[in-house]
């Protein structure tokens, strides 16, 4: 079993990292050329240069095209009309149709803004090309903003999940382990036994949890290490505090778990409500939505979420190097949490019945 | 055997919800007594138990137990007493030596105490092939007399035996009784429950449950005369079947 407990989280960390992405990449592009001339040409060749779009295919008519975007082959279809050059150059203004498949809104979206980028960049070339000599002195000035991304240059994604999802695993490990601890004996009969020795109700518990509590810690060491190596995902921040704070975060859990398995007869009871509350917490953790923008109620309810100050933790000491001061008031909640979690596991725990 | 009494129960009564499982049972254990509690499954006896050794509240009724009130003192009576469960209690996943080390630690045994009672436990139950085998590979036998020689560790002055030769071969079983014998030579009070009626007459004195109360209690001897008949076997019998 302790091999398992270490590798799966650990393969977990390794494959979820690369796949919980939110890049959109490798569009499948399509487009539609009434036109065929130079410009039009110029135009789908700026979409081939990009890396976010991969031209598929060009078709010969719209029905076709609408045909193949409802097979899911391809996501934008571009429509170059007739006479667009010849408009463009006339009347100094033509009309592209552009079609997305918007399933995914937000993958839509982000989608709208590459095409539109491309667009301008390519107006903006097609106007120099254009232009007369004497329009030259009335060329529009430009206005650049030069954007400066902080504590993750270049916004690599991996950066940003790497600690929330190492977060998940230790979390997700310890809750299961400490749920299904108790009930699993209380299932063979040997915490009957343990409750007619006079063993102290700390005694057991602490003899019960902190096997766990080194378990998170491993977990949480093996997964920095891949963090670093694997991943090289900067640590600006101290370490010690990363391990402070984990340490009475994984009490946090350890104390939920404890009272989930005071409350259930079973392990199968045990495993469902830790699944509640592991996939609410991890919805609502901030790691793959932002908190601000749920509505008011969530935002609220995700007070009560220690997986969402763990995530804020571990972002801001491992990329921003935040100190003491900077967690101070994850650091206050969390071991309020342990303090309430725990004295509720050990009032919860009665060797009477 | 003294005189002294180690279990006092009066009117001891649990109730769970409109179902009485024991009502009003009084009796009393003298120390050095095998006492054994009978009674046909569902009777109430594992219940009784659970108040006696402080795992189970009382709905009503006073008992004392190893000179210990079962509601105010409930821990100290876990200190002088050893339980021994129906269904096999150690762990399972430590081997021999590790469930001996780990109940002597939590019964506050010192390490030196913990490995002379090891080492004179393996040796009188002749496991020393298997201290180092894991308990789950342990044929049922030598699990039960490994679970009775547990709750020794810790020399108490009771032991509660619940059911202890279920599903156990007539050769253990008998040696079995030969550890009870001589756990209870010893000044140790048996409290023994049991379905086998020919192991009921190796008590000292016997209690039949019948529907949660105690409808007889004497030494078998005596019950065999007062119910005029030849064995416990028949006197379970007129009893339980009304």
């Amino acid at each position: 079993m302790l091999p398992i407990i270490f590798i799966l989280p650990l393969l977990q960390l390794v494959i979820l990292s690369n796949a919980a992405t939110f890049e959109i990449k490798n569009i499948k592009f399509s487009y539609i050329d009434n036109d065929s001339s130079s410009t039009s040409r110029a135009l789908i060749n700026k979409f081939d240069a990009s890396t976010y779009f991969n031209i598929v295919s060009d078709f010969p008519s719209k029905t076709i095209a609408t045909l193949a975007m409802l097979k899911g082959e391809v996501d934008v279809i571009l429509d170059v009309p007739l006479h667009f050059e010849k408009d463009l150059l006339k009347d100094k203004k033509a009309y592209l149709g552009i079609t997305i498949n918007a399933i995914d809104g937000a993958a839509a979206g982000v989608e709208n803004v590459y095409i539109n980028q491309i667009i301008q960049q390519f107006n903006k070339n097609v106007r120099i090309d254009f232009m007369q000599p004497q329009d030259v002195k009335n060329k529009p000035q430009n206005i650049l903003s030069i954007p400066s991304f902080w504590y993750n240059k270049t916004l690599n994604y991996k950066t940003y999940m790497v600690p929330g999802i190492l977060v998940l695993l230790v979390t997700m490990i310890t809750l299961f382990l400490s749920g299904m601890n108790i009930v699993r004996e209380k299932e063979i009969g040997t915490l009957e036994q343990m409750n007619v020795t006079p063993i102290k109700k700390h005694q057991f518990i602490i003899g019960k949890l902190f096997p766990f509590w080194v378990i998170g810690m491993a977990i949480l060491t093996i997964g920095l290490i891949i963090a670093k190596l694997i991943f090289n995902v900067p640590m600006l921040g101290s370490i010690a505090l990363l391990y402070g704070y984990t340490s009475i975060y994984i009490l946090v859990i350890l104390g939920m778990g404890f009272f989930i398995s005071n409350f259930t007869d079973t392990q199968q009871q045990a495993m469902f409500i830790a699944w509640f509350f592991v996939v609410i917490f991890i919805l609502m953790s901030g790691l793959f939505t932002p908190i601000e923008s749920m509505p008011k109620w969530a935002q609220n309810l995700t007070d009560f979420n220690p997986i969402k100050y763990f995530v804020e933790v571990m972002r801001m000491v491992m990329l921003k190097g935040s100190t003491v001061t900077d967690i101070l008031p994850q650091l206050q909640k969390t071991l309020l949490y342990a303090i309430a979690m725990n004295g509720l596991a050990v009032w919860s725990y009665k060797k009477t019945s | 055997m003294s005189t002294e009494n180690v279990i006092e129960a009066k009117n001891l009564t649990k109730k769970f919800g409109d179902f009485t499982a024991v009502n009003k049972i009084t009796f009393n254990v003298k120390q050095g007594e095998i006492f054994g509690f009978l009674g046909a499954n569902g009777a109430g006896k594992t219940t009784a138990i659970k108040m006696l050794i402080g795992i189970s509240s009382p709905t009503s009724g006073d008992a004392n137990v190893a000179g210990f009130d079962i509601y105010k003192n409930a821990e100290y009576i876990k200190k002088n007493i050893g339980y021994m469960s129906q269904k096999f209690a150690l762990y399972d996943d430590l081997t021999v030596k590790e469930n001996i080390t780990f109940y002597g630690g939590i019964y506050g045994l010192s390490r030196k105490r913990i490995k002379e009672k090891r080492c004179q436990l393996v040796e009188e139950l002749g496991l020393q092939e298997v201290t180092n085998e894991l308990v789950s590979s342990l044929p049922l036998g030598w699990k039960q007399k490994l679970a009775f020689s547990v709750t020794l560790l810790h020399d108490p002055k009771i032991i509660f035996l619940d059911e202890p030769t279920g599903g156990v071969d007539p050769i253990t079983r008998r040696q079995f009784w030969e550890m009870i014998y001589k756990t209870a030579n010893k000044g140790t009070t048996v409290f023994v429950t049991t379905h086998y009626m020919d192991e009921a007459e190796y008590c000292d004195r016997v209690s039949i449950m019948v529907n949660g109360k105690i409808e007889a209690l004497n030494t078998p001897k005596e019950l065999k005369e007062q119910y005029k008949v030849d064995s416990m076997n028949d006197v379970f019998l007129k009893l339980a079947r009304g």
